[in-house]
C-alpha cells in the first residue's frame, strides 16, 4: 500500500497565542478517501489549505506524494506539489473572464506546456464524463451552481492530479443541486481517486469515505473508520456533533 | 397628497433657480454696462501684441488673440497628454509595487503614495521648476551620449528641446497624478476575490502567470471609472501652468484678460475648452470599458 499523505504533528498559531492546528497528524493511503469533519471554525479548511500551500503552518511536517514541507516555505517544493494535487473550493473559484473549456486548458497549457489541441481533447472528454460538453464555450456565469461546481471539479482533474482536495464543495449549492457534484465524487472514488473531502454531508461520508477525521479547535479529536464514526463514535464530541447535524 | 407635497417641492426648486440665474444675469449686465467694454467676440481677431516664450507653431505678437489662443489649446493639450501617458505608466509601476505588503519595494512605494498625495501640487510643481530644472546651474546637469540631456534650459532628447517650463509641470502633473493612479490600479487589483488567486495557485501556475492572465483581466473593468476621474483631475490642474510662467490656455486667457477686460468672454472660451476636453476623455474611456466588456463575451 503506497501512502500518499502522511501529516507529523502539524500546528498552526494565530496571532492570539489561539492554535488553528494543533499537532495534527493523518496517513492517507492510495485510492483511499479521507472526510474531514468537525462544527465551523474548527480548522477543516486550514488543514485541507495547508496540503497544497495555501496555508503555512508553524511546527511538524507534510509529506505530499513523497514531497516533504515543514514550516520552512519552500516555493518549489510547493509548487511541485501543486502541479499533482487538485483542489475544488466552496465557492467554485471559476475565471469568470474565461470560456469554460478555457477555464480547464488553462493549467494543462501553461503549467503542463501541453498542446492546446490535445489540452482541448483532453477537458472535452472530461466534460463529457461529467455532462456537461455542450457549455464548453459559456462563461461561468451562464451556469447553474452545480454545473459550475462540476467545471471546477474538471478543471482540477485536468491536470491528472494523484490526489484531489474537496474544500466544502457542496456547501455553496443549492439543496436540489448537491446531489450531482456528490454524484460526481462518487463516481471519483470508485475510480480509485485518492481524496480529502472536508463536508457536512453524512451519507456521502458514510457510503464514500475510508477514514472520517473528526477535527474540533484544531485538534482532532478522532481518526475512525465511518461504520465506527456514524454508529458509535468513540468520543462525547463526536456525538454531539453528529447529534447537531442530525437535528438540522 | 405626497404627490401634491413632491410637485410643490419642484415648483419651489425651479423659482429658487429662477431668480438664481436671474440675479447672476442681472449682476452681468450692470457690470458690462459699467466698464462700457461690452459683449462681443470680434477683438479675436485683433493683433495679441503680446509674445508667447512656448509656441510650438508659428507666431509673433502681430498675429491675433484667436491664433494666441489657438497656441495656448496645443500647449495645453501637448502638457496633458504627455503628462496622463507618464502618469499612467509610473502610476501602475508604484500601484504594482504596492501591493507587496512586507518587502522594501512596498514600503518605498507606499512612502511614494503618502509624500505626494499629502503635499499641494502648486508646491511640488515649485519644487520641480525652481529646485528642480531652475537649480541645474551648468548647462549639462544630466548628459546621457546625447541622448537626453538635463539642464537649466530643461529637457533635450534626441535634440527635441523641452523648456524648463513645460518640463517641470510635466514632471509635477506626472508624479503628482500617478500616486492617485497608484491607489485606483491597488483598488482594482484589490477588488479581484482573494479566491481567484487560491484557484489560480492551486493549479500550480506561477504568480507571473497568474497575475497577467487571471487578475489583471479581471481588475481592468474596474481599473476604468478611478482613471476616468484622475484624467480628468489631470486635465484641469493643468491650468497651474501659470504658476511655472508656461503659456498654456488657462495663462494666455489670463494675459488677455488683463489686456482687454474681456473677462466674460475668456471664461466662456476657457469654460468650453475644458468642457470639450473633458468630454472627450470621459468618452474615450467610455469607449475603452465597452471595449473591455465586449472583449469577454
Amino acid at each position: 500500500m503506497e501512502t500518499v499523505l502522511i501529516a507529523k504533528n502539524i500546528t498552526k498559531s494565530f496571532s492570539k497565542g489561539i492554535n488553528a492546528l494543533n499537532k495534527v497528524s493523518f496517513t492517507l493511503v492510495k485510492g483511499k478517501v479521507l472526510v474531514i469533519m468537525g462544527p465551523s471554525g474548527s480548522g477543516k479548511s486550514t488543514l485541507i489549505r495547508t496540503i497544497n500551500g495555501l496555508e503555512t503552518f508553524d511546527e511538524g511536517e507534510l509529506n505530499v506524494l513523497g514531497i516533504k514541507i515543514d514550516s520552512n516555505i519552500d516555493e518549489r517544493k510547493i509548487k511541485k506539489i501543486r502541479r499533482r494535487v487538485g483542489m475544488v473550493f466552496q465557492q467554485f473559484n471559476l475565471f469568470p473572464h474565461l470560456t469554460i473549456l478555457e477555464n480547464i486548458t488553462l493549467a494543462p497549457i501553461n503549467v503542463q506546456k501541453r498542446q492546446q489541441t490535445e489540452a482541448e481533447e483532453f477537458g472535452m472528454y472530461l466534460l463529457s464524463q461529467m455532462g456537461i460538453d455542450s457549455h464548453a464555450k459559456k462563461y461561468p456565469n451562464q451556469l447553474s451552481g452545480g454545473e459550475q461546481q462540476r467545471v471546477a471539479i474538471v478543471r482540477a482533474l485536468a491536470l491528472k492530479p494523484e490526489l484531489l482536495l474537496f474544500d466544502e464543495p457542496t456547501s455553496a449549492l443549492d439543496p436540489e443541486r448537491i446531489n450531482e457534484v456528490l454524484d460526481a465524487m462518487r463516481n471519483l472514488a470508485n475510480q480509485g481517486m485518492t481524496m480529502v473531502v472536508v463536508t457536512h454531508e453524512i451519507d456521502f461520508a458514510k457510503e464514500v469515505s475510508d477514514k472520517v477525521l473528526f477535527l474540533d479547535n484544531g485538534k482532532v479529536i478522532e481518526i475512525s473508520s465511518p461504520d465506527i464514526f456514524f454508529s458509535n463514535a468513540s468520543h462525547e464530541r463526536s456525538r454531539k456533533f453528529l447529534n447537531q447535524l442530525d437535528k438540522n | 397628497m405626497r404627490l401634491n407635497i413632491k410637485f410643490f417641492l419642484q415648483i419651489v426648486l425651479i423659482l429658487i433657480l429662477i431668480i438664481f440665474v436671474w440675479i447672476i444675469l442681472n449682476n452681468l449686465s450692470i457690470n458690462l454696462s459699467r466698464t462700457g467694454i461690452g459683449f462681443d467676440f470680434y477683438w479675436l481677431s485683433k493683433p495679441a501684441g503680446f509674445s508667447l516664450a512656448e509656441k510650438p507653431l508659428r507666431y509673433s505678437p502681430s498675429d491675433t488673440y484667436a491664433w494666441a489662443l489657438f497656441i495656448g489649446w496645443i500647449n495645453s493639450l501637448k502638457v496633458i497628454f504627455l503628462s496622463l501617458i507618464f502618469a499612467t505608466f509610473i502610476g501602475i509601476l508604484i500601484g504594482f509595487a504596492r501591493l507587496n505588503k512586507n518587502s522594501f519595494i512596498g514600503l518605498i512605494s507606499a512612502g511614494y503614495i503618502t509624500v505626494i498625495r499629502q503635499t499641494p501640487l502648486l508646491l511640488q510643481l515649485m519644487f520641480w521648476y525652481f529646485v528642480g530644472f531652475l537649480n541645474l546651474r551648468n548647462n549639462n546637469f544630466l548628459n546621457f551620449n546625447q541622448i537626453i540631456n538635463f539642464s537649466v534650459q530643461g529637457i533635450d532628447l534626441f535634440g527635441i528641446k523641452f523648456s524648463s517650463e513645460f518640463s517641470a509641470l510635466l514632471f509635477g502633473l506626472s508624479i503628482f497624478s500617478s500616486a492617485f493612479i497608484a491607489e485606483v490600479i491597488r483598488g482594482g487589483i484589490l477588488s479581484v476575490p482573494f479566491g481567484q488567486w487560491e484557484a489560480f495557485r492551486s493549479l500550480g501556475l506561477s504568480e507571473r502567470t497568474g497575475f497577467i492572465k487571471i487578475i489583471i483581466p479581471q481588475a481592468l473593468p474596474a481599473f476604468i471609472p478611478g482613471l476616468t476621474s484622475q484624467y480628468l483631475n489631470l486635465a484641469k490642474n493643468s491650468t497651474l501652468a501659470i504658476a511655472v510662467g508656461y503659456s498654456d490656455i488657462y495663462a494666455i486667457n489670463d494675459t488677455i484678460i488683463n489686456q482687454t477686460g474681456r473677462a466674460i468672454e475668456c471664461f466662456i472660451i476657457l469654460l468650453s475648452s475644458f468642457l470639450i476636453l473633458n468630454l472627450l476623455i470621459t468618452n474615450i474611456m467610455g469607449l475603452i470599458n465597452k471595449l473591455i466588456i465586449s472583449s469577454r463575451k
